[in-house]
């Protein structure tokens, strides 16, 4: 093997670029990237871009130590199929790049509101995206947040604290209900309350008002909520369109194996973009989880490369994280639809706690903590062990 | 375990973290000098290093110890609690690291001192 290109230049990419070279691949690696940019880190610019306290320069991911890489980077260019069973990148002008492998890591773009939209309306996912959106940001400005999400939410604690009016508008009855389930949704959702951000719930988009900039948001129950910026943070979708017709299996994102192996030799997906077989839920699952893009490549090139591989135990259960309000919201393992929750210490009433997921038979499953990072860090490890 | 303070002194800021046997191995503890400090006892050795990570603001003193290292409790970067460096992604920057002494079985943290030009730090004082 000879010349690995990677076709996507996020986190994951660069993972996957800096596992080549620490599992010793000496060949040649190309590197695809849509955006401009080099690799930058996204979750602050819901929180610390957004709110001015850390710049570009602070969310580059790569540091002096990358350029030892050598890698060929092609920036500003997306992929537009992947030819001849995977042994070719055809990219937007028409140019092919030819390859022995290919580590698909295309992550996921923000899902938009559909039909157009007027002036002041944004979604956030791209460096670009935070950049118009900070912009907009000024004290006094009225924001509408339509999706109570943790990018949503993360992005109405930042406002508000710039001095935004915020408003949260979320379908459901209770936010973060799939990742959380009702009860422990609606403990997250009281924070927006508690920060001067109103919450609405059982409530949708309806229209977006306003000629060629925004001045209100219509919403299904017929009220209308002036607002100078609206955010739509509905969730994300897989990039895998311009992988149809190359023969691999695409179900909401790529399927994989638990290494990220496809359906064509030599074709891996990692990071937002891979549906992938999970041991701890013994079942696939697409994560768009930070740590999942950082760790799962490093078990992908393993594969590619014919390498031993072996992770601590608790990076096989799912973690994410939150900030919102001045609070650091922590979740591990898997919540499923039977589980009940059991709050081990601390009170969700008053401030912060670490409650379990349990599941029918009432084994710990998920753990979930708010500023108890501490204890939250051991029962990630217990929820490794006690698979 | 609690009653840290600040001894103003010729020389590097001393601060008292406790006595020893408030931190039994695999046990760590915030205390604040001119910023925050987490002390560390890995089988019978003390460690003091900067509190706050340096990829993004968490607390190490709340992170997992293994061996002589400490794992960032948010974003997973592991510090090396002998030299402050980090042992890869996500951090880039390493934290600093202070002399611990024990007197009298109290535990003392050494302040490394900044020496600061127009805001600038050109030279860290252990």
């Amino acid at each position: 093997m000879e010349h690995i290109t990677v076709v996507g230049a996020s986190l994951a990419g660069l993972a996957t670029v800096r596992a080549l070279r620490a599992q010793e691949f000496e060949g040649r690696i190309t590197v695809i990237g849509d955006e401009q940019h080099e690799p930058y880190d996204r979750p602050p610019l819901s929180k610390e871009y957004l709110a001015g306290t850390v710049s570009e320069e602070d969310i580059g991911l790569t540091d002096s130590d990358d350029v030892e890489l050598g890698v060929e980077w092609v920036l500003g260019q997306a992929a537009s199929s992947l030819d001849n069973a995977g042994k070719a990148v055809v990219l937007e002008d028409g140019s092919r790049v030819g390859t022995d492998a290919v580590v698909l890591a295309t992550g996921a773009r923000a899902r938009q509101f559909p039909g157009g939209c007027p002036q002041g309306v944004h979604t956030l996912r791209t460096l670009d995206d935070a950049r118009a959106l900070r912009s907009e940001l000024v004290p006094g400005a009225r924001l509408v947040v339509i999706g109570a999400g943790f990018i949503g939410a993360e992005i109405a604690s930042t406002a508000a604290a710039l001095g935004c009016e915020v408003d949260v508008v979320e379908a459901a009855d209770v936010p973060l209900q799939r990742p959380l389930g009702a009860e422990m949704g609606a403990v997250c959702g009281r924070l927006h309350a508690r920060n001067g951000a109103r919450l609405h719930v059982g409530t949708g988009l309806a229209e977006l008002v306003g000629e060629t900039r925004v001045t209100a948001v219509r919403l299904t129950d017929g009220r209308e909520l002036p607002a100078d910026v609206v955010v739509v943070g509905i969730g994300a979708q897989p990039n895998t369109e311009w992988l149809a017709g190359s023969g691999l299996e695409i179900d909401d994102g790529v399927r994989t194996d638990e290494q990220g192996r496809t359906t064509i030799p030599e074709v891996l997906a990692v990071g937002d973009c891979a549906h992938s077989y999970r041991d701890y839920t013994a079942g696939w699952l697409r994560l768009e989880h930070w740590t999942n893009a950082l760790q799962q490549p490093a078990a992908a090139v393993a594969a590619l490369l014919g390498r031993e591989h072996s992770a601590p135990a608790h990076h096989s259960v799912p973690y994410f994280w939150s900030d919102q309000y001045g609070h650091k919201i922590q979740f591990a393992g898997h919540r499923s639809a039977d589980c009940t929750v059991q709050v081990e210490e601390g009170d969700p009433d008053s401030g912060d706690f670490l409650a379990l997921y349990l599941d029918a038979e009432e084994r710990p499953v998920g753990v979930l903590a708010i500023d108890r990072a501490r204890p939250f860090g051991q029962w990630r490890r217990k929820l490794a062990k006690s698979r | 375990m609690h009653y840290s303070f600040l001894y103003e002194q010729q020389g590097p800021l001393m601060i008292l973290v406790g006595e020893l046997a408030g931190l039994p191995p695999g046990e760590s503890v915030r205390v604040q000098g001119e910023v925050a400090i987490a002390v560390f006892n890995v089988d019978g050795e003390l460690y003091a290093i900067d509190d706050t990570c340096s990829h993004q603001d968490a607390s190490l003193s709340d992170g997992w110890l293994e061996g002589c290292a400490v794992e960032c409790p948010l974003h997973a970067a592991c510090f090396d609690l002998r030299t402050g460096q980090p042992s890869g992604p996500p951090a880039k920057k390493p934290v600093r690291t202070h002399a611990v002494s024990i007197e009298d079985g109290l535990i003392y943290v050494h302040e490394s001192t900044r020496v600061t030009v127009g805001g600038a730090v050109v030279e860290e004082v252990g």
